[in-house]
């Protein structure tokens, strides 16, 4: 955040040193255009730690040993435990190989689970997205109360998930909610999320794109600002409507932008919505809104079928992995900077 | 130069021989004093650390140093240990109760501690009771498990399985302390026994019973003071109620599967599942897509099509539609008393609507949990546990606890005590709980549900109701899947444990 932010003014002041904005670890702005201000952020100094070789260790150690605690030994006893069944107190245990992976894949709850969660992480990403982007393009341009809008629209970001989750669920409730209340009398608006399963999905699809609105918006309006006001500006001399300029000169150059928000919104639709969808639906109705996270807690947790949940926990982990990779792989490569 | 600040303001609870203030000068440097002050105050007899603080003087430069925190962690642990070495015998109580009813569970707790002096029971809230039983088993694993643990109905037949418990019928045998079993309520007896003997201790054990609404009654030109009896009658009502404009909704319910799937099989004297309902085998089947069950499920779904029925979601989620005066009766927990006296609403309540001829009507089941002793601890804290559990199985405990919370007493005798008072009198819906699980003697197929994997079971049922309900599977078709899926569960269940 620091950085792009620092970024951002920086090259605001210096539009031709755009190119080089993103190669994080060398990047320093060329003496030219580097006036006393911006000198002082210039990056990429190297320490080097001459005396005492073990010092870099020791200071890196309390980070090494949490994620050793708290992220590799728990995935190595998941990767154990699916090869497991065991009873809930753990009296009895069978090694029975990858029977709860195939038990899994042959369950049709749980490729409707995939199904579901390919459908609430690709609406929760693209429309949030989207949605992100033109909010963002209006707040980019001169109006009136801008830091207002801007400010308003980053609040939904500070409510945590659930919270907000029970806020909709509130608005939206079929017997008490405000929303029906208004539209009673009106139209004939059935939104019975807590039996309808279309419903309760875009409700819970709409409470996550509320809530990662702040967050989304803010990249973007980083990742304009950094866009020169010169290139637009030449394009819109040249001819070309603003809607052009937008389509030919903005979206390519915030391509990193988006591309970043497209893996944190999938990231944040697969992993972090397990609160709201605990807070509102609870998987239901039937297993409209059941998403592997969730289901994976509901079926170790609440069912304690520990192998189970620990071969949907393994699934989740690869599924992570790939994501990672796929961003790493992907974003360095085709995006264009 | 003085320092001063609070280390705590209650380091631990104990049980000295005496109370005192004392003050500890210690030399942590040749220029630092440090200065502990301690406070005990006789709190209910007991001697609890009320204050603590420190002061380090010396020079100006007064700073922490490893030196002095090490100071202060060994004293804190020698004063802990000091205190606690003279204290009472704990026993750790995890419960599931939130709100007033666990507000109401302290002060049973509070009750019992005050009761006697050698045993101090502490009440811990560890949230739903899925996440305590987790919560518990993890500890069991780790060598640290509660000594009392209260477990949902349906949590039963894996407690029971669980080689960690120590049944209560033995505890007792063993502690020497006699409880006339005969004296229990049968039907909330026979839930929790196993070949005749009880395991855990019924704790908070309500009943489904029929709310309804007199206002709307009135309002629709019904006679409040003759609320529905058959099923027929409520689909009757619910018309004139709705054809008059009274209320939405006719009814709606609150635990869908519990109360009109497991109640309505055992009040109709039929069997839910196969093997006495899971108490006789391992190898059980779920029986719901019998006659039966068609039959009621289908009448369900026709009503939630026509509005007669309006269903609000699982568990308590119904309430609103009640509250809110949208439909005019609701089957649900006998639990939920205390919450419709508060409500400001004119309600009532009877026995639950039952299909008539050709079906016998027998005893509802119930619902609610109990106590479970957890293995591994010492002689002298069963001891404990076991004195606890004979106080709240009293008859007085028993009728407060009534009183407080509308959960059923579990013995007659503290039924008698509460008759005795004039109690149902003044309260007549506070009986229908108990006169429902009274109505006949329990038959092998209405005495209760044993069966594994029961949460799940009971997820898999609920799905595939709302799955009716909202018109994506036909009755049939819903039906039959749960009972598929609900099989898969109990098949996977018994692999485990032969």
């Amino acid at each position: 955040m620091m950085q792009s932010r620092e970024l951002t003014s920086s090259l605001r002041n210096l539009p031709k040193c755009t190119n080089r904005r993103n190669q994080h670890t060398v990047w320093s702005l060329s003496k030219p255009c580097a006036t006393s201000k911006e000198r002082v952020i210039v990056m990429s100094q190297q320490v080097v730690f001459k005396k005492n070789k073990w010092l870099p260790y020791i200071l890196l150690a309390p980070q090494i040993v949490i994620t050793i605690v708290f992220f590799f030994w728990p995935a190595i006893t998941s990767l154990r435990l699916a090869l497991y069944r065991t009873t809930p107190f753990g009296d009895r245990t069978f090694f029975v190989g990858s029977q709860n992976f195939q038990r899994l894949f042959a369950s049709p709850q749980y490729q409707r689970s995939l199904i579901t969660t390919l459908m609430f992480s690709a609406s929760v990403t693209l429309l949030g997205v989207a949605i992100s982007l033109c909010i963002a393009l209006l707040l980019n341009q001169a109006v009136r109360g801008r830091t207002v809008y801007r400010t308003a629209i980053l609040w939904p970001y500070g409510v945590a998930l659930p919270i907000s989750g029970i806020l909709w669920m509130f608005m939206m409730h079929p017997t008490f909610g405000i929303v029906p209340y208004f539209f009673e009398g009106i139209i004939d608006f059935n939104f019975d999320w807590i039996l309808n399963g279309n419903a309760a999905m875009l409700l819970v699809i709409l409470t996550a794109i509320w809530t990662n609105l702040g967050y989304n918006v803010a990249f973007f309006l980083a990742g304009l600002q950094a866009i020169p006001k010169s290139l637009q500006e030449a394009a819109l001399v040249d001819g070309a409507t603003s809607l052009k300029a937008i389509r030919y000169i903005t979206l390519p150059l915030l391509s990193p932008t988006t591309f970043f928000l497209l893996v944190m919104n999938v990231v944040y639709s697969l992993f972090d919505t397990f609160g709201l969808i605990d807070a509102v639906t609870k998987g239901g109705p039937g297993n409209a809104t059941e998403i592997l996270i969730y289901k994976a807690y509901k079926d170790g947790i609440i069912s304690l079928n520990l192998g189970s949940s620990a071969a949907q926990s393994v699934i989740l982990m690869v599924l992570a992995t790939l994501l990672t990779v796929f961003q790493f792989g992907f974003i360095e490569r085709k995006v264009s900077y | 130069m003085v320092i001063t600040g609070c280390i705590f303001t209650i380091l631990k609870e104990g049980n000295l021989s005496g109370g005192m203030d004392y003050r500890l000068p210690i030399t942590v440097t040749h220029s630092h004093k440090l200065d502990l002050y301690c406070l005990h105050k006789i709190i209910r007899g007991r001697v609890v650390l009320v204050y603590q603080d420190f002061r380090i003087r010396g020079g100006i430069s007064v700073r922490f140093s490893s030196k002095n925190l090490v100071a202060l962690v060994v004293l804190t642990v020698i004063l802990a240990g000091a205190s606690v070495a003279n204290a009472k015998t704990q026993i750790d109580f995890w419960f599931s109760l939130g709100g007033q009813l666990g507000e109401t569970v302290q002060q049973l707790v509070t009750d019992f501690n005050n009761s006697q002096d050698e045993f101090e029971v502490v009440a811990f809230f560890r949230g739903a009771y899925a996440e305590s039983m987790t919560a518990a088993i993890a500890a069991y694993r780790a060598g640290n498990a509660p000594h009392i643990l209260q477990v949902y109905e349906v949590g039963t037949q894996t407690m029971l399985l669980s080689g960690a418990i120590y049944p209560v019928y033995q505890l007792m045998e063993e502690q020497g302390i006699e409880i006339d079993w005969d004296d229990f309520v049968s039907a909330v007896y026979a839930y929790y026994t196993h070949e005749g003997d009880l395991y855990s201790l019924p704790f908070n054990s309500s009943s489904p019973i029929f709310f309804y609404n007199r206002d709307i009654f009135e309002a629709a030109g019904l006679d409040p003071d003759r609320p529905p009896q058959t099923w027929q009658e409520v689909e009757e009502y619910s018309r004139q109620i709705i054809e008059s404009g009274a209320a939405h909704y006719g009814f709606t319910t609150g635990w869908p599967a519990w109360v009109q799937l497991e109640t309505m099989h055992a009040w109709h004297g039929l069997p839910f599942a196969s093997q006495g309902n899971g108490f006789d085998g391992l190898d059980v089947e779920l029986l719901i897509n019998g006659e039966f069950g068609m039959k009621h499920m289908s009448a369900l779904a026709r009503w939630q099509e026509e509005g007669i029925f309006h269903y609000g979601g699982r568990g308590d989620s119904a309430n609103w539609i009640f509250m809110n005066e949208d439909a005019a009766m609701m089957p649900h927990s006998s639990a939920l008393i205390g919450s419709m006296k508060q409500s400001g609403l004119n309600w009532d309540a009877a026995m639950l609507p039952h299909w008539g001829e050709p079906y016998p009507m027998t005893n509802t089941i119930i619902g609610g949990a109990t106590l479970w002793v957890l293995k591994g601890h010492s002689e002298e804290e069963y001891r404990g546990v076991a004195e606890f559990l004979n106080f709240v199985a009293q008859p007085e405990q028993q009728a407060w606890w009534h009183k407080q919370t509308g959960y059923v007493p579990i013995t007659n005798s503290a039924a008698a005590i509460l008759e005795a008072e004039g109690h149902f009198e003044k309260e007549p819906y506070q009986r229908i709980a108990i006169d429902q699980l009274n109505y006949s003697d329990p038959t092998p197929d209405t005495k209760g549900l044993r069966l594994g994997n029961f949460v799940e079971i009971r997820n898999v049922v609920e799905e595939e109701m709302e799955n009716i309900f909202a018109g994506n599977k036909s009755v049939e078709d819903g039906l039959n899947d749960a009972v598929k899926r609900a099989n898969q569960l109990l098949e996977e269940f018994a692999e485990m444990y032969q």
